[in-house]
């Protein structure tokens, strides 16, 4: 191994240089800059200078917090019941023009559970955005593992040697020529409540029991039914790339292994796999990537609705800074992207790491 | 005994096709329907759509939304500003992403560690969060014309292929398949006496056709449709690419049909472009065999 | 290669052509038209007609697809590389004339004395823009409709109630006729909100902002006549009067079709609409209370800030106001002409014609969204609570939200220069 890095300071400057100063230049240059704005108060469009704020823009995205509530009593302290149940002072009331909770002003519910008599109120300062990165870790936890899986499905389908299968090779991968424009304006006809394809499919495979759903209208289904679409679009491509993975296997493994009579699991198990190794942590680096990148099909079909439920980490960025002219703000919403995708792939990393 | 087996291979032969061909109709479902929509008028078209009609060149056929989306807009200017600038970003980035990757991988040098992590890490990062800096930056950029040096990248080819041309997901892919050859073909040329821009040139490129051409189609993809960053620097109608184009077909009453053809003609390219690849690069793994 | 040579070709045209008109100082124009055929003739035609009026300028035009027009416009501008002329949405100007993008016209008082009042696009008292057309919004219906379902026809002086407008979409609901009794166009996401559904909420009482101060959305949005307002939308759908989530193609050819009774929906589309059925009626907005109220302003001209000739950019916009374009516009793609004397040379809107409505409309009920730099970010607000309340969002805390999100806005900016 060691053999392998001979040393050459200059040839290696010389050879990754270029894509060093393009890099260094046109991401990380400007990406210290959106660090930088993220600090700030910049807007996208204002006649007002830039003040430094230090954490604001992070405090008002991440900011919780925690409220005991109890239940509302009458004049002889007993508790006050409605419909069966105790009844609690409106959290409006508390979180809004209160001076005794100056601190919760403006805060928002995010979920609230009953605690003995008391309610117990998780608040945020920006629930949109906890949405937002709720909604897209769920997004990654079923898009990684699936979209991994079936994408190596595929390819091991694909490479056997049979007639015509390079034009399965090419049906498969079509959805990927396709962008993700196009294939989100293709899928909101077959998404439709009414006339849809799905739909329409649905019913007639269940003669009509299948009642139509509008499922990128329905908070319940319209993640899924992006979850589902952004599958599709992209397994053919990882298929590729475990393709090009596997095309690297030396055959005369294979041979040794029909020799000793191993079977088709062992040979999956004891032969491709290993060999597919530094492939498997590509395609799973690239999936995961791409996976928090979510924004394209959101914007096109669905604008983080309905109630939220489609909102994402990107999506939110891109409203802010652009939509809403609040570049820092939007800025700062990367950043936190940036730490959470960081922490995540140096995990992958050493859960994946070459144990020597 | 034997007449038992040649019906069984038969037979498995044919449940593979099935499986072949049902999950082929998975993939290509939407496309068909994009294509047989573009011939339609839109009465027709969003009727169609609640039946099999919809993949079916039935009813009022005809070309006519392909001539009305000539009409509305220069598709052909489009499509051709958006191959040249993709087909220029694809080749350079292979040749600055792969040569990288050679060096991260084969040569040792100081900062090489640090250098691939940074790199790596810029993956992350999205475009869009990066798009404002990164036009202030091109808007001060020199430029050398016909008009002499001025200031500015703005409404260029160039603005739109340069800060393109690396980036890490491309290093990474190339990185990745090179920790795969076969060191010690290396360490022989080394021995030789063979300089690294040779070895890079003669023994690890001719090897790497299939990640070329998977580094080339992704490439290709990112290329041919982006939208945010020639919105922010094309402003001449001349520069712009397909992707801004299809906008031009989002009015107030959206024609259905012309957006289908004019989606089914922008795909034609890259369809054209993965074809070509897979054909190369099926060769080129004949040809290297040589392998592990 | 043929392209190549194409190319090659067209370049030394240009050069060529550059040369000859050497004399002329040339003034670049943005517009928003791209795509829109009709559209660009006009503009084509104004420019031409008024590069061949005069010797000093010569007028040259880039056209953006409307999508993308405000996010080019500011990227333009950010890069600074805006051109002399360019247009701007109604409601946007007050934004990028803060913002320092633009300058104030140049233009004689007198020439737009007999405009609509919406085309006119003014910021702390300059005028900034003016708009060659305004548009409008109306209930539109069928009179079969309203024969069959045995309901008066509202007029300008005397409006449905709110409780006329909710018996008729019950009686059209309850005829099973419909797919839905009204359309208020939910699949049109952006600007379509604010536009069209605020001036139900100003018709209640209630506004997106404060409109004394602009330093505030609270009590405005979120008081009394908000939240009336607020169970009032979320009502139509809850009750089943309409889809929160239309598909686009249903806006476009729904009524067409015969799904809806009632299409909240503006003039634009209203030619299409006649040839469909002749009997279409274009009704005024109900009157919830405070008034019956339609949106106001459209697309205007202006002169951006860094223009190093603000008078010839003046001087073409001034010369683009000739009833005569007005009257193009109008006839080309529908629009209302801002003034009666255009009006008058119009087909659709010359006294008696089919939608001579639409000016009364305008001149009665219209009312210009919020002018403040600060109504871009309060109008992205204003739709996402829209929209989370029509799909059954609590009213109150979505209008609360709304207001802190608009107010921290206002904050964040210095209270927008007012």
């Amino acid at each position: 191994m060691s053999s392998k890095f001979q040393r050459s300071n200059r040839a290696g400057w010389v050879m990754a240089g270029p894509a060093a100063v393009l890099i260094a230049g046109f991401v990380i240059l400007p990406f210290f800059f959106a660090i930088a704005l993220s600090f700030t108060n910049q807007r996208l469009i204002s006649p007002n200078p830039t003040e430094f704020v230090g954490l604001a823009n992070y405090r008002q995205l991440l900011g919780m917090a925690v409220l005991t509530v109890d239940p509302v009593t009458d004049d002889a302290g007993q508790v006050v019941m409605k419909d069966g149940a105790p009844e609690y002072p409106s959290l409006r009331s508390l979180t809004r023009n209160n001076p005794d909770y100056p601190h919760l002003q403006g805060m928002r519910e995010w979920s609230s559970f009953d605690w003995g008599q008391s309610r117990v109120y998780i608040l945020a300062r920006d629930v949109v955005f906890l949405t937002a990165i709720v909604n897209t870790f769920i997004f990654v936890i079923i898009v990684a593992p699936v979209q991994a899986g079936l994408a190596l499905g595929l390819a091991l389908l694909i490479n056997q040697r049979m007639r015509g299968i390079n034009i399965f090779r090419a049906f498969y991968f079509m959805p990927v020529v396709v962008s993700i424009v196009v294939v989100s304006l293709l899928w909101r006809f077959i998404y439709d409540g009414d006339s849809g394809l799905l739909n329409n499919l649905l019913g007639a495979i269940s003669f009509g029991a299948i009642p139509p759903v509008d499922w990128l209208g329905n908070p319940s289904t319209a993640l899924g039914a992006i979850i589902a679409m952004s599958i599709w679009q992209a397994v053919g491509f990882h298929m590729v790339i475990w393709l090009s993975g596997l095309q690297t296997i030396s055959p005369t493994l294979y041979e040794a292994g029909a020799i000793e009579g191993a079977s088709k699991w062992q040979t999956f198990r004891y032969i491709t796999w290993p060999g597919l190794r530094n492939t498997a942590v590509l395609v799973l680096i690239v999936i995961t990537m791409q996976a928090f990148a979510l924004f394209a099909q959101i914007d096109v079909m669905t604008n983080g609705g309905p109630l939220d439920s489609t909102q994402t980490i990107v999506f939110q960025a891109i409203e802010r800074g652009y939509g809403k002219q609040d570049i820092s703000g939007g800025s700062a919403i990367s950043v936190i992207l940036f730490v959470i995708v960081l922490s995540i792939s140096l995990i992958q990393r050493w859960l994946t790491r070459e144990r020597t | 005994m034997a007449a038992i087996s040649a019906d069984n291979h038969g037979l498995r032969l044919a449940v593979r096709y099935a499986v072949l061909i049902l999950i082929a109709i998975i993939f290509v479902f939407p496309l068909v329907f994009m294509l047989m929509s573009s011939l339609k008028p839109d009465q027709q078209l969003l009727q169609d759509t609640a039946s099999l009609r919809a993949f079916l060149p039935v009813g009022d056929i005809s070309l006519a939304n392909y001539s009305a989306a000539f009409d509305r807009a220069p598709v052909t200017l489009f499509i051709f500003n958006s191959v040249v600038v993709t087909g220029i970003t694809v080749v350079l980035s292979l040749l600055v992403c792969s040569m990288a990757a050679f060096a991260f991988v084969f040569i040792g040098w100081r900062g090489r560690e640090f250098l691939l992590t940074v790199i790596l890490a810029t993956l992350i990062v999205p475009f869009e969060t990066i798009a404002i800096p990164l036009l202030l930056i091109a808007s001060k950029l020199p430029s050398i014309g016909l008009d002499g040096l001025s200031t500015g990248w703005l409404n260029s080819y160039h603005v739109q292929i340069v800060p393109f041309i690396a980036d890490g997901l491309t290093v990474f892919l190339f990185v990745q398949y090179f920790k795969d050859l076969p060191s010690e073909l290396i360490e022989a040329a080394r021995v030789e006496g063979a300089s690294w821009p040779q070895i890079y040139r003669r023994i690890v490129m001719p090897l790497a056709g299939p990640v070329l051409a998977t580094a080339a189609i992704l490439k290709f993809l990112a290329m041919y449709n982006q939208y945010l960053w020639p919105l922010m620097v094309v402003q001449e109608e001349g520069y712009r690419p397909v992707m801004v184009g299809l906008q031009y077909f989002f009015q107030q009453n959206v024609a259905w049909g012309e957006v289908m053809a004019y989606l089914s003609m922008i795909t034609v390219p890259v369809l054209a472009f993965y074809l070509y690849l897979q054909r190369a690069f099926i060769a080129s793994i004949a040809s290297t065999g040589v392998k592990g | 290669m043929t392209q190549m040579k194409w190319l090659a070709g067209a370049a030394l045209a240009a050069a060529a052509w550059s040369g000859a008109a050497q004399a002329q100082t040339t003034l670049t124009m943005w517009y928003h038209g791209a795509g829109n055929e009709v559209e660009a003739k006009i503009v084509d035609q104004i420019i031409a007609d008024f590069n061949a009026s005069q010797t000093d300028w010569k007028v040259e035009m880039q056209s953006f697809p409307q999508a993308a027009y405000n996010d080019s416009v500011v990227a333009g501008a950010l890069a600074g590389n805006l051109p002399d002329i360019l247009d701007v949405d109604g409601p946007v100007m007050p934004n990028w004339a803060w913002s320092g993008y633009m300058q104030p016209l140049q233009i004689d008082e007198a020439a737009i004395a007999n405009f609509l009042p919406g085309p006119k696009g003014y910021w702390n008292g300059q005028l900034y823009s003016i708009g060659l057309w305004d548009a409008a919004v109306a209930l539109v219906t069928r009179q079969s409709y309203l024969d069959e379902l045995g309901l008066r026809t509202p007029t300008l002086d005397q409006p449905w109630t709110k409780d006329e407008f909710m018996a008729a979409l019950e009686a059209a609901k309850a005829s099973g006729k419909f797919e839905y009794a009204f359309d208020p166009g939910m699949a049109w996401t952006g600007e379509w909100y604010p536009y069209a559904f605020s001036p139900f909420l100003q018709s209640f009482g209630g506004d997106i902002v404060d409109r004394t101060t602009y330093k505030t959305a609270e009590g405005v949005l979120n008081g009394d006549a908000a939240i009336a307002f607020g169970e009032w939308w979320q009502g139509l759908f809850a009750n089943g009067y309409a889809q929160a989530a239309q598909d686009p193609a249903d806006r476009d050819s729904g009524f067409a079709a015969g799904k809806y009774a009632f299409s909240w929906n503006g003039n634009w589309a209203a030619m299409n609409t006649l040839s469909q059925f002749p009997d279409t009626v274009f009704l005024p907005a109900p009157d919830f209370g405070n008034g019956p109220k339609i949106g106001a302003a459209s697309w205007q001209f202006g002169v951006s800030a860094s223009s190093q000739h603000p008078e010839g950019a003046s001087a073409f916009i001034q010369f683009a106001l000739q009833d005569k374009y007005l009257a193009a516009f109008s006839n080309g793609i529908g629009l209302i002409p801002p003034t009666a004397t255009a009006a008058a040379m119009t087909d659709n809107y010359k006294e008696g014609g089919p939608m001579a409505v639409f000016y009364d409309l305008t001149k009665a009920q219209a009312l210009v969204r919020p002018v403040t730099p600060g109504y871009v970010v309060q109008a992205k607000v204003f739709e996402k609570a829209l929209a989370d309340i029509a799909n059954g969002a609590d009213v109150a805390a979505t209008l609360d939200a709304a207001v802190d999100e608009i107010n921290a806005d206002i904050e964040k900016n210095g209270g927008y220069g007012h």
